[in-house]
């Protein structure tokens, strides 16, 4: 009985730590924007690309990640933002994203990390739907952190190009 | 105790494929009147244990249909039988037959049986026993079917059982399974203990059964001890009850009796367990790839050697850095630079298998081939053991079969006409494998007529090929059957001429970067000649610089590299540049264009042009810069992106920088050379061009 209480218990406790998730926030024109921590392979600073003949502006190319091609996708040019140099703040999130059916490494270029916070996910609410905006249906919801609002992305819809 | 079986069935199934293939071999080995012993044990024990597996597994269906035939290679064995042509030829076709029940119950679906009856009916006539034993079987079962019967089982094991590896318990407890189970041992027969031999096995048993599964499941269990001991299984339906409740009492004490004698015996039949389960893991393994040991053995060297160096160097990582250390430094690394450059051709050739595993189809192909065709053929393979990778074995097989086919069907003649030519009546197949440089080559050599070019000129300019101008020489017209169209209905036999010309051969050789060729001496002869690389993860290739951009041109692809003479240059239509090259017309391809990138050189004259050949179509790309040329490991962009046209997929350089492969045949596509739908390029019919 003792053995199966502490059972409940553990899976309690499990619900609620699956309620409170960690992201990874990152800039982008001034917005705050966050991606789930565990689809976050690394971190790296921009780099000279291979260009792909005939692909959508937002692909940038692909890099050679030990051996493993990878393409990156300029966030700003995804969302439709205008484009800036790149300096020597910009990273590239490399990113392990779950599509339809097949999980793929994509790389997104953004202006500058932020920070980890975490959030529980009922605090995130939904995108309030404004018809001029193309971008809302990356976003998965809001958060407020403190003062600021996080947009949380929806990887397979940002990905899926 | 039960044990899942279903995790031994792939084991089971990859076994008794295995089997057939034996069998198969041997049997074709089979001369009848002038077999050897040997061969028929080979073919029995196959049999046999296809037949005692799938007992094992209850696929019933696999079972039946192998005893008869198991039956029949007995009576040959013991030689109170001859074995005759006709014998030959069921068995190959009951081993088709089992293929393919097996490979039905392997997708788990319900095998087909109406061909194994038939064969079982022609086992049983030859046999002499149809209508006897094999009839009487099921009307038991439908007696016995879905309802409760009492079986009373007497099993009394020869002394030998526990030598066999057969332990009683096992199967007492496999028959508590199927229902009440009451057990009665005895232990009259067990000697004094000082003659007690301790591996003998003394003791009998009688089971009374309440169950309402049929007798073939009892006879299931004792199958594999069917020779070591006396079984009688008897249906007494549900009248022993009280008399069973009685003789249960003894039978307890009998049991623990039993168990200490058993426990001399047991670690005999332990050890023979744990060794059946060895040889059942190796062969899941081999599900996938059968790797020499010598391989792997070769491997852990390397990776040992590698750990050795990879020490070494954290070792003079972690001292102050002098100008000694410096030149150690080095060393170390050039020694991780030459271990690295081992363990990568290594584990290349751990996907790299002897092309025997293509040949070994083709002795049955050819056998009935000849039979159908009346014609007589020897097969010759040479080479077997030249290794190539296992991908490119895969999609070679067909291609291959194909071509061996069109010369049962046209190169060969038939015993008749050879004896008239004053040829040796059999006519010869050889196929022969060996490695030339950075490929492999395989030829199929047939010793029969040779192509005949007046009959391919004539149906290649029946068929608008080429016209009846055209002066070609004989290789050129033999280069013609590759055409796609080439193959006309008035060919189509059984064999070959499907449709499948050898276009499609040509095609599918093409896609695995190879190319094929053909040489042919009227009545000496043909030669088909595939050459192939060897892998498919590597190829050689041509760095070229397009703007800024550097990609690769597979090597293989490529006819020549030249410079642009502007005078031979004349424009076709709105925009397209072609080049006059002896007596052909390139069309230029404006790689930047394609690809839509800027800042490369634009101008024709003095450029340099890439001329490449895709599906028989020349083209030229127009490049800025002719780089080196080397091997690249050939890395998918589909992995994380997706298909890109015209590219094949992404390397990566020495400098660690990403190059793209370049596809010819999807250049063409993207450039819209081609007319939708069409083989053949927009600018085909030289009269057109010459005409502008």
């Amino acid at each position: 009985m003792i053995a199966a209480h502490d059972d409940l218990h553990n899976k309690l406790n499990i619900e609620q730590d699956q309620d409170v998730k960690q992201f990874l926030t990152f800039f982008m024109a001034e917005e705050e924007y966050g991606v789930d921590i565990l689809t976050v392979q690394e971190i790296r600073s921009w780099e000279e690309i291979t260009v792909i003949p005939n692909s959508p502006d937002f692909v940038k190319g692909v890099i050679n990640l030990r051996g493993t091609i990878v393409p990156i996708v300029d966030l700003r040019l995804r969302f439709g933002i205008p484009a800036i140099e790149y300096g020597p703040l910009t990273v590239v999130i490399v990113l392990k994203v779950e599509l339809e059916n097949a999980s793929k490494i994509m790389g997104i270029v953004v202006d500058a990390v932020s920070d980890v916070y975490s959030i529980a996910e009922h605090e995130a609410k939904a995108v309030p739907h404004l018809s001029d905006s193309d971008n809302a249906q990356y976003v998965a919801g809001l958060v407020n952190v403190g003062e600021k609002m996080v947009a949380l992305l929806d990887l397979q819809k940002t990905m899926d190009i | 105790m039960s044990i899942d079986l279903s995790q031994f069935y792939e084991v089971f199934f990859e076994e008794s494929f295995e089997g057939l293939d034996a069998m198969e071999a041997e049997l074709l080995n089979l001369v009848p009147g002038e077999e050897d012993s040997e061969t028929i044990n080979t073919i029995f024990r196959a049999a046999h244990s296809i037949k005692g597996g799938s007992g094992t597994f209850g696929f019933n269906s696999v079972a039946d249909f192998t005893h008869v035939l198991e039956t029949l290679l007995d009576q040959i064995r013991e030689g109170s039988r001859d074995l005759t042509a006709e014998h030959v030829n069921l068995l190959l076709k009951s081993v088709d037959c089992l293929r393919a029940l097996l490979r039905a119950l392997q997708a788990e679906q319900q095998p087909d049986l109406t061909e194994a009856d038939e064969l079982r009916i022609k086992f049983e006539e030859i046999l002499g026993m149809r209508a006897a034993s094999k009839v009487a079987e099921p009307v038991q079962e439908p007696l016995s079917e879905n309802s409760i019967n009492t079986f009373q089982i007497d099993f009394k094991p020869h002394h030998h059982l526990f030598k066999t590896g057969n332990e009683p318990l096992y199967m007492i407890s496999e028959l508590a399974e199927l229902g009440d189970l009451e057990t009665q041992a005895f232990q009259d027969a067990v000697p004094d203990i000082t003659d007690l031999a301790p591996e003998d096995c003394f003791l009998s048993w009688r089971f009374f059964l309440t169950t309402e599964k049929d007798q073939s499941c009892i006879e299931e269990i004792f199958e594999w001890v069917e020779d070591d001991a006396d079984i009688t299984i008897t249906l007494c339906g549900g009248l022993f009850g009280d008399e069973v409740a009685v003789s249960a009492a003894p039978s307890t004490q009998v049991e623990t009796d039993n168990k200490n004698e058993k426990a001399a015996t047991k670690p005999d039949a332990e050890v023979k367990k744990v060794s059946a389960v060895k040889s059942t893991t190796t062969n899941t393994e081999s599900t996938s790839i059968r790797v020499g040991i010598d391989k792997v053995d070769s491997l852990i060297n390397m990776v040992g050697e590698l750990v050795i160096t990879q020490a070494m160097l954290t070792q003079l990582g972690e001292q102050e850095i002098t100008e000694a250390t410096i030149a150690s430094l080095q060393e170390g690394l050039a020694q991780l630079a030459h271990n690295t450059r081992d363990l990568q051709e290594s584990v290349m050739r751990i996907r790299m298998l002897p092309i025997s595993f293509v040949f070994s189809r083709f002795p049955r192909l050819v056998r009935d081939i000849s039979q159908k065709l009346d014609k007589q053929v020897e097969l010759k393979l040479l080479g077997e053991q030249t290794e190539l990778d296992k991908t490119v074995m895969e999609k070679i097989s067909d291609p291959m079969v194909h071509l061996v086919r069109n010369s049962l069907d046209h190169g060969l003649e038939t015993v008749d006409k050879r004896v008239a030519a004053g040829k040796n009546p059999v006519g010869t197949v050889t196929l022969n494998a060996f490695h030339q440089g950075g490929n492999i080559v395989i030829e199929i050599m047939d010793d029969g007529q040779g192509l005949n070019t007046t009959k391919i000129r004539e149906k290649a300019i029946k068929n608008g090929l080429i016209s009846e101008a055209d002066d070609l020489s004989d290789n050129e017209v033999n280069e013609l059957i590759f055409l796609p169209g080439f193959s006309t209905a008035d060919q189509v036999s059984d064999l070959s001429g499907r449709g499948v010309g050898m276009d499609v051969v040509r095609r599918n050789i093409e896609a695995l970067s190879g190319s094929v060729e053909v040489s042919s001496a009227p009545g000496v002869g043909s030669t088909f000649t595939i050459r192939l690389p060897l892998t498919l993860a590597i190829l050689d290739g041509q760095l070229v610089r397009v703007a800024e951009h550097t990609y690769i041109i597979p090597l293989i692809s490529i006819i020549e590299s030249l410079q642009i003479d502007i005078t031979k240059v004349s424009r076709v239509g709105k925009d397209l540049d072609v080049l006059r090259l002896r007596d052909e017309y390139i069309p230029i391809l404006r790689l930047y264009s394609i690809f839509n990138h800027q800042g490369a050189i634009e101008t024709l004259d003095k450029t340099l042009l890439v001329v490449v050949e895709s599906d028989n179509q020349k083209i030229g790309l127009l490049v800025d810069d002719l780089l080196s040329q080397q091997q690249v490991v050939i890395k998918s962009l589909e992995a994380n992106y997706q298909k890109v046209d015209g590219v094949s997929g992404a390397t990566i350089l020495g400098d660690g920088r990403v190059s793209l492969i370049v596809d010819i045949s999807g250049l063409i596509k993207l450039s819209g050379l081609r007319k939708p739908g069409s083989q053949e390029l927009i600018i085909e019919s030289k009269a057109n061009l010459e005409a502008s």
